[in-house]
């Protein structure tokens, strides 16, 4: 069983220390500039010439910013060596004994990034094409798109922390546009403005991470820093610190506990936005970001505890608000919050090969739910409750079909994506030795099953509760939509075979790519017995869950009630523990009350009267220096050489 | 050659300067009539002229003696543009007194 | 040989200044301010500096002179027109001046060292100072000329009789 050793010092091989190239120096330097410049490119056109292009030509346009990038990573996969590649653009701060680069840093975990971003981004970009391109300001939303995909790319390829800062910023940008996206509904204004603050206080601790590294270090660079951590953090208080400071700001953009709650209300933006941003790819970054730390977080082991605490609670927490929510996007979104924290409690335990692999297929499935839910939305003319929905089986039978898989993925059925990220997460948190936190991960799981069975049978089976209207308007999404879904749910299935157990294949795929990045953190090997057991017990789960609630939604049509008839534990989850209305009276109030105050009086009377004042005090002196002014050209040529006298006096003495 | 050598110290030239420099100001402080006021400020120029040549001499630099050039190319636009404004107001006023020009104030 | 030259020079300039801010008509003042600049010619010449001493009469006794002495003439201005003698003004006038020349050369005094101007050098004469005027003097010598130019344009613009009746609305 593994053991947290206080002492441990991670084996950093400086021989894996890559090489550094400009980017006209070869294919792959260009390539990666290219990755990086054509969503940017595709965001100028379309931003730019908005509404003087045609429909077609800006969805092909946008498409092509993304597909371009992503056929480059395919071929950036295939010729990056195993220690990654620096590739160098150009200097970009240098002042002081501050040095940054514009450098991009392509190496296994950015390639795995980079896949996930281009791949599931072209395939959403594809959606949209048929999900809005009858929204009046259809070119504006895909230049936002296209931006997003700039901002992560830069993100996740940046090779210090600078620029992968600035793409977090860039990112949590494009996420606020995209959720307030229909500007004129207020609520959506509400939610972005909800979203950009709670990301901004996560990006303070971020920030200020970044500060103590580099009072630390002297550099931002991922290099320098990685390789003389050992060296200089080991047995520090400081590494805590940071690495404490580097999760708050993770904790802001991946929604965990207590920065969340602005992940639910994001659900205003478009579906495939909620699918790209709010589900696949932003979210991740903070995962990405301490995988990208590992090393730090290797050497903070009070801090990696912390993370595994906060995610399993977070994972817990968000899995029960599901259970009751009624708004499909709703469900997802709590679906997403408590699968990073998945993804977080197996950062906290080491095993950040695993999260990576949970990243990878959580971004598959969660982005097929999201997209099956778009599809839904589609064809109900806009209307996103699930008690108004029920036997859409027939009618959207692609998306029925493709929604089932992600159904299954999501609750980790054996064979799917979701099975065998999901259990090697549990598996290695309870390896580690963290049996209460595997508990909780366990019972997390169990609620992810039922709320997503809960949620596809309301959905798609039993009798369409909608209007007559809806009813007859309900079809199936065009190929443009249809497309993408089937491409994901296939995903979805063969997603998880590249990280078999070890038990089914020698050989964990994923794991030993992601080797040359992750390779220092210890290697927790769970029992194959246990893993077993894990296997067992979740597919009877599994089958009681399917089952239980199959008669409770289809055979006996229980459909959840209206939200005021509700009592007890069911009226708290779905308030989602009036957690929304405890930073209301907690924290936004009694700001309000300071900021009231300080209009009120600080404003009013002790600023604005230091200003008026100090006019009334300029204009009151004006009035008595004026009367020197004579007009006597005389008398002014006499003060001149008084003037003059004084001033030579002075030289004088 | 040259029959002039001298050997006068600075402060001599200092002193002369500033003499005819504090009279051009008693001029222009004494005097009403604009005309001879514009004559003291050339008097006054003069002064820190010969000055600026005496340097010059001393250091053994040029650049003293273009700054007169400049400075005499200066106090002709001066004069031309001064004397012409002298004029129209004498045209409208009928009087060079600068203490009548009083009305440029509040 | 100098030495008197100089003293004699310095007086005469002091003196005819003095006559110029004392004398009553505004003719004898420009005649003698004529005479104080050809004193000063005499003092570049001392110092060598044959190019100024020439220039200098040129410029100021020839044209700006000239140039006064036809104002005056103009606007006949020989009469005395200065109303009425503010004694006060006068005595203050000559105590704020008197004051600024005891400050301006005790400042003066203080100047620790007392170079002797070697006049020997060939820094005036006409090649040296015409070298230094068109190489490292080029452009603000381009622009005095702009100066010039935009002042003759300023100067007849202002003294121009406007013609109030015929002007284009």
């Amino acid at each position: 069983m593994y053991v947290v050793n206080k002492n441990f010092v991670p084996q950093i091989n400086m021989n894996h220390l890559s090489q550094t190239i400009s980017f006209s120096q070869s294919g792959i330097g260009m390539a990666c500039i290219a990755i990086i410049l054509t969503p940017l490119l595709g965001f100028l056109i379309n931003g730019l010439f908005n509404k003087k292009l045609s429909t077609s030509l800006v969805g092909i346009i946008a498409c092509a910013a993304i597909i371009i990038p992503f056929v480059l990573s395919c071929y950036l996969f295939t010729a990056i060596p195993e220690e990654g590649i620096t590739v160098h653009l150009f200097d970009w701060i240098n002042v002081g004994n501050l040095h940054l680069d514009m450098s991009f840093l392509v190496d296994h975990l950015s390639l795995v990034m980079l896949l996930v971003i281009t791949g599931v981004g072209s395939l959403i970009h594809i959606y949209s094409v048929g999900y809005m391109h009858h929204d009046e300001d259809y070119p504006r939303y895909m230049s936002y798109l296209n931006l997003f995909v700039f901002f992560m790319l830069l993100l996740v390829l940046g090779s210090n922390y600078v620029v992968m800062f600035a793409g977090w910023e860039g990112v949590g940008l494009c996420s606020y546009f995209l959720i307030g996206f229909w500007f004129k509904n207020n609520e959506y204004n509400n939610a972005a403005k909800k979203a950009f603050v709670m990301n901004r206080i996560g990006d303070l601790g971020f920030l200020l991470g970044l500060f103590l590294l580099f009072q630390k270090f002297g550099s931002l660079s991922y290099h320098e820093i990685f390789g003389a951590a050992p060296a200089v953090l080991n047995g520090n208080a400081t590494v805590t610190a940071i690495c404490f400071l580097l999760f708050v700001g993770a904790m802001g953009k991946s929604a965990q506990i207590p920065l969340y709650t602005w992940l639910p209300d994001a659900m205003a933006g478009p579906t495939p936005v909620s699918a790209l941003i709010h589900a696949a790819t932003m979210v991740t970054a903070g995962i990405y970001m301490i995988v990208r730390s590992n090393i730090l977080f290797q050497l903070a082991p009070s801090a990696s505890e912390f993370i595994a605490i906060i995610g399993t609670l977070t994972a817990l927490f968000a899995a029960t608000i599901g259970l009751k929510q009624t708004d499909i996007k709703k469900v997802l979104a709590y679906s997403t919050v408590s699968q990073l924290g998945y993804m977080f409690a197996a950062l906290g335990v080491g095993a950040y090969d695993s999260g990576m692999f949970h990243v990878v297929t959580h971004a598959f499935f969660k982005a097929l739910l999201f997209l099956c839910a778009g599809s839904v939305i589609h064809a109900m003319s806009g209307a996103q409750d699930i008690r108004s929905m029920g036997g859409l089986k027939k009618y959207l039978p692609i998306t029925h079909l493709t929604f089932l898989i992600g159904v299954l993925a999501i609750s980790g059925v054996p064979g799917f994506a979701g099975f065998f990220s999901k259990d090697e997460i549990l598996s290695k948190v309870y390896a580690s030795g963290h049996f209460v936190l595997f508990i909780l991960l366990a019972i997390t799981s169990v609620l992810t099953a039922v709320y997503m069975f809960r949620l596809y049978w309301l959905t798609f089976h039993g009798k369409f509760r909608g209007t007559h209207d809806q009813q007859h308007h309900l079809h199936e999404s065009p190929t443009s939509m249809t497309f993408p879904l089937m491409v994901l749910a296939v995903l979805s299935i063969v997603g998880g075979y590249m990280g078999m157990p070890e038990w089914l294949s020698e050989h964990h795929l994923f794991s030993s790519f992601l080797h040359p990045v992750t390779g220092s953190a210890p290697h927790i090997h769970a029992s194959h017995t246990f893993e077993m057991v894990v296997l067992a017990v979740s597919i009877i789960a599994l089958v009681l869950i399917a089952y239980t609630t199959y008669t409770q939604y289809v055979t006996k049509h229980v459909v959840p009630e209206d939200d005021n008839q509700l009592k007890g534990v069911p009226k708290l989850l779905t308030n989602k523990y009036y957690i929304d209305e405890l930073y209301e009276n907690a924290i936004t109030k009694p700001l309000n009350s300071i900021s009231a105050f300080m209009y009120n009086f600080v404003e009013k009377y002790i600023i604005d009267g230091a200003v008026n004042g100090t006019g009334w005090l300029t204009t009151n002196s004006g009035v008595l220096l004026k009367q020197l002014q004579t007009g006597n050209v005389g008398f002014y040529v006499f003060a001149m050489v008084i003037g003059i006298c004084l001033m030579l006096l002075k030289l004088l003495f | 050659m040259n029959t002039l050598a001298n050997n006068i110290p600075i402060n001599y030239y200092l002193i002369l300067s500033g003499i005819l420099f504090c009279i051009g100001v008693m001029g222009v402080l004494m005097r009403r009539n604009a005309i001879i006021i514009l004559m003291c400020i050339e008097l006054m120029l003069n002064a820190v002229n010969l000055l600026l040549a005496a340097f010059s001499v001393m250091h053994n630099d040029a650049g003293g003696q273009v700054m007169v050039f400049f400075i005499m190319a200066v106090a002709a636009a001066e004069v031309a543009v001064g004397l012409s404004i002298l004029v129209l107001i004498y045209r409208n006023v009928k009087s060079v007194d600068i203490n009548i020009l009083n009305r440029l104030k509040w | 040989m100098s030495q008197i030259a100089f003293y004699i020079l310095s007086f005469l300039s002091v003196v005819s200044a003095l006559l110029v801010i004392f004398s009553k008509k505004p003719v004898h003042s420009v005649l003698y301010l004529v005479f104080c600049f050809f004193t000063i010619a005499g003092h570049y010449v001392l110092l060598n500096a044959q190019f100024l001493a020439a220039v200098h009469i040129i410029v100021y006794a020839g044209a700006i002179m000239v140039l006064f002495l036809f104002v005056v003439m103009l606007l006949n201005l020989n009469a005395d027109i200065e109303p009425h003698k503010d004694n006060v003004l006068k005595v203050s006038a000559v105590v704020a001046g008197g004051c600024l020349m005891l400050i301006m050369t005790s400042v003066m005094k203080t100047a620790d060292t007392m170079p002797i101007i070697d006049s020997t050098n060939q820094i005036g004469v006409v090649k040296n100072l015409g070298l230094a005027l068109y190489q490292t003097y080029m452009l603000p010598f381009e622009l005095l000329s702009v100066l010039l130019l935009s002042a003759m344009v300023g100067s007849v613009l202002i003294a121009k009789k406007e013609d109030i009746e015929n002007l284009p609305q």
